[in-house]
């Protein structure tokens, strides 16, 4: 057997300090070692998006990332996109907006769309089908998944012009 | 699916590296962002046992201008190509690449070093008349993009040797666009066409360049579609006629999606809506 490999990573907050084999994926590290089921294997190979997590900030497939690619990095789950209690706005509004059927692909979908927001915060319905092409829904036929991002973007645009506001007085 | 089982370095400079791989001999492999070569080891179509994993080595991940062109680091991924107008249609075809979070790992170099004419940055960079810079122990060396994609995922990039950068002309005054037919949106291109486009004062053309994705075991240039154009008019009939010649001499793979007829189809409609898109006609 290939020897295992030390990894010291962030996730959802957390040092975690593993020893790792060099073939495990980082969704499996996150599954079936640290108890992270919240980000889903659907397809394992690329496509369909569910194992969708955020390395450094960005949306990256975790089945087709090594875990000890991920050494050095911060990890982020859709278990850490919450403050405690309070629902991350993508949350709030797949949820009111009924986004989900089965809620196989909505983690994935969810940290899909905060990348998303993150590098256009006021896109269009276009720009949101287009920036979620790496993720299938089986079920919503997406409308309600991109009714739901135009709620949130417009939810934490509100909040980020409150916060100039609050910074300006 | 697992990939089958590997040892696993990541050096933290590029001559580590390039000692790392040349121990491992013929089993060995360099990983950048891994979106080519994990899923053909999850398959286990590819069964490297070294992966030599370049994200410690320093300087690769850069885009700078160099002698009025551009050099790019392996390492660059697509998202930070897509995010580059000024790079003009590197910046293009790498934003339909795939999705975002391909985007995301997914590098230049890597692409490149694959070879997989079916990938859209091949055939740009053959377009672009543009090079690669590749090390090995005994030394660096420069190859054309000409001369680098020699057979499906086969490239002129030696055993032990690791493509360092990559290197684009400046082309100002050009026009460019690529096109690309996919069934959906993060497939692979069934067909992928980048157009590039110069005006003579005139408004006749001065120079063409055409290439394709997915028409042939490499990324190819279209020399008829070229010569019917070149030193001629640039409106849209005289764009049409050439567009009509841009499948001769192709020998595409059929595959899943699409026949060879339909593949050399897709090529004379996506060679006259880039070349259109190009001159801006």
């Amino acid at each position: 057997m290939s020897s295992k490999v030390p990894i010291r990573l962030s996730v959802n907050g957390r040092v975690r300090e593993l020893d790792v084999e060099p073939r495990l994926l980082l969704v499996h590290l996150l599954r079936d070692q640290l108890g992270l089921t919240g980000t889903h294997v659907g397809c394992d190979t690329s496509n369909c998006g569910a194992c969708t997590v955020h390395l450094d900030g960005e949306a990256v497939k975790s089945c087709t990332v090594l875990a000890v690619q991920a050494d050095g990095t911060k990890v982020t789950t859709i278990e850490g996109l919450a403050h405690g209690d309070e629902l991350h706005p993508l949350q709030e509004a797949f949820w009111e907006d009924h986004a989900l059927q089965c809620g196989y692909c909505t983690p994935g979908m969810i940290m899909a769309a905060a990348d998303l927001l993150a590098r256009n915060p006021d896109p269009s319905e276009e720009e949101i089908r287009h920036g979620l092409e790496g993720n299938l829904c089986r079920c919503t036929g997406y409308h309600n998944i991109v009714k739901a991002v135009q709620d949130a973007a417009e939810v934490m645009h509100g909040s980020a012009v409150a916060d100039r506001q609050e910074v300006s007085v | 699916m697992i990939t089958a089982e590997f040892d696993y370095v990541a050096p933290g400079s590029l001559d580590g590296a390039l000692h790392a791989l040349a121990d491992g001999g013929e089993d060995a492999k360099a990983l950048a962002g891994g979106h080519s070569l994990l899923p053909l080891m999850k398959l286990r179509f590819a069964a490297p046992a070294l992966l030599v994993d370049l994200r410690n080595v320093p300087g690769l991940r850069s885009i700078e201008q160099e002698n009025g062109g551009w050099r790019i680091g392996a390492l660059t991924r697509h998202a930070d190509l897509q995010a580059r107008e000024d790079l003009g249609v590197v910046a293009q075809a790498a934003a339909l690449i795939a999705d975002q979070q391909v985007r995301n790992r997914g590098t230049i170099g890597g692409s490149l070093a694959h070879g997989d004419p079916a990938s859209d940055l091949p055939a740009v960079l053959l377009a672009l008349e543009g090079a690669v810079t590749v090390r090995g122990r005994a030394g660096t060396r420069e190859i054309a993009a000409s001369d680098l994609f020699e057979d499906y995922l086969t490239t002129a990039i030696a055993a032990g040797e690791i493509l360092t950068d990559v290197r684009i002309p400046a082309l100002a005054g050009w026009g460019h666009a690529y096109e690309k037919f996919t069934r959906r949106a993060e497939d692979w291109a069934m067909v992928g066409v980048c157009a590039l486009v110069r005006r003579a004062d005139d408004g006749t053309c001065a120079d063409v360049r055409v290439a394709f994705t997915n028409m042939g075991s490499t990324p190819l240039r279209a020399t008829a579609t070229e010569q019917a154009l070149r030193g001629g008019p640039l409106d849209a009939e005289s764009i049409g006629r050439a567009a009509e010649q841009a499948a001769e001499g192709t020998e595409p793979p059929a595959d899943l999606n699409a026949t060879a007829d339909y593949k050399r189809h897709l090529a004379r409609v996506l060679t006259r809506r880039a070349l259109q898109q190009a001159a801006g006609t």
